[in-house]
């Protein structure tokens, strides 16, 4: 699917550069983009390692543990493959808490961390069910406080920087309910398949 | 609301707080533990810079093009259906793509519309509601080198859409 995406993207640029006459501009974004690439590495390997570093603290002391025990009625259901393994439940927690938290610098490495830890425990071409909600969800990213986005508005003179939480935690909410839903009528629908197959 | 932006500012130093001092009265060798941890980070980093580079080349790609420029000329009838300023289209269509981009977008128009206005209200409940949908994907997944993705575009798409209708919904209905 992303190899689709990603030709299409290319594709239609070249054709749609050419006929727009834009081609001088087109090479200077290929360009560019890619130094820009190893730029924003750059800039999150600092994040990623302090955040990886802080990680491990949290999981030698077994602050992830209880961590995990505290959202297991909620992780459990959603994530019932990983029901036994409290590593990869902390680490999820973890992943979880920070964006919560709206600290989207720190949920990257976590996030990252956790999928390595399932990925190890799925082997083979196709990525499990759980990774594939892990990420579902993080695409959704439910924040409870967006303050990065509190600080544009109050930049920009608005009254009520906050005033817009409650539209920002319904709508959040619905894209990660409706994501979470498509996966689990997937996984479902996948799993009848892999069943009739068998027969 | 000035409470708020400090439990928001509070956020990290709190954390790391209770991360180390639980560590540490656990018996933890805290500055071990970290440095071993961070030590990961170098190869995580280094292992998603290929997926970043054709990530950011190829969004760099649709914008310098005017390619974005023609979807959202295509997707203003949809906007003016809806009953929103058409100047949202560009952000709904970056929102997914660019993390950069669309914040930029979305300053953009807090500026020219105002923040308390209902376009700057719609623009800034769509731009938090939501991470980088194809950054999100392409990153997690470009680290454990999978190929095929089975349903988590569609999945994280409809997501998206849902945002999309009720970041709309949302404003139009609390104001």
């Amino acid at each position: 699917m992303i190899n689709y995406i990603w030709f299409g993207m290319i594709a239609l640029s070249i054709l749609c550069a050419s006929l727009n006459g834009r081609l001088d501009q087109l090479s200077a974004a290929l360009l560019d983009g890619a130094s820009d690439a190893v730029e924003l590495s750059i800039f999150l390997l600092g994040s990623m390692c302090a955040w990886l570093g802080f990680l491990r603290i949290a999981e030698e002391s077994g602050l992830t543990r209880l961590l995990a025990r505290c959202f297991s009625p909620v992780i459990d259901r959603l994530f019932p493959d990983y029901r036994n393994d409290p590593d990869i439940k902390g680490k999820i927690c973890m992943n979880v808490t920070a964006n919560l938290l709206g600290l989207g610098n720190a949920a990257t490495p976590l996030g990252l961390s956790a999928m390595k830890a399932m990925a190890e425990k799925s082997p083979g071409a196709l990525p499990s069910r759980g990774m594939i909600l892990f990420v579902v969800v993080n695409t959704a990213s439910l924040q409870l406080l967006p303050v990065n986005m509190a600080a544009m508005r109050a930049s920009c003179g608005s009254a009520q920087p906050f005033g817009i939480l409650p539209q920002i935690w319904i709508s959040s909410l619905g894209a990660l309910l409706a994501g979470v839903a498509f996966c689990k009528l997937a996984e479902r629908r996948q799993e009848r398949v892999r069943r009739e197959g068998a027969l | 609301m000035p409470a708020l932006e400090r439990i928001g500012a509070a956020a990290l130093p709190v954390i790391v707080g209770v991360i180390l001092l639980y560590g540490f009265f656990r018996g933890v060798d805290v500055f071990d533990a970290f440095l071993a941890g961070a030590k990961e980070g170098i190869g995580t980093s280094l292992g998603i810079l290929p997926t970043l580079i054709g990530l950011i080349v190829a969004v760099g790609m649709v914008r310098a093009s005017g390619l974005l420029d023609l979807l959202c000329a295509l997707a203003e009838p949809l906007a003016q259906l809806a009953g929103v300023d058409p100047e949202l289209a560009p952000l709904a269509l970056l929102r997914p793509i660019s993390g950069s981009g669309s914040s930029a977008f979305t300053l953009s128009l807090l500026e020219r519309f105002g923040p308390d206005s209902e376009t700057g209200k719609i623009a800034s409940v769509l731009a938090s509601s939501t991470e980088t949908t194809f950054y999100a994907i392409t990153v997690y997944f470009g680290a454990c080198q999978y190929k095929k993705l089975r349903y988590t575009v569609p999945a994280a798409l409809l997501g998206d859409m849902t945002a999309l209708v009720l970041s709309v919904a949302a404003v139009k209905l609390f104001g």
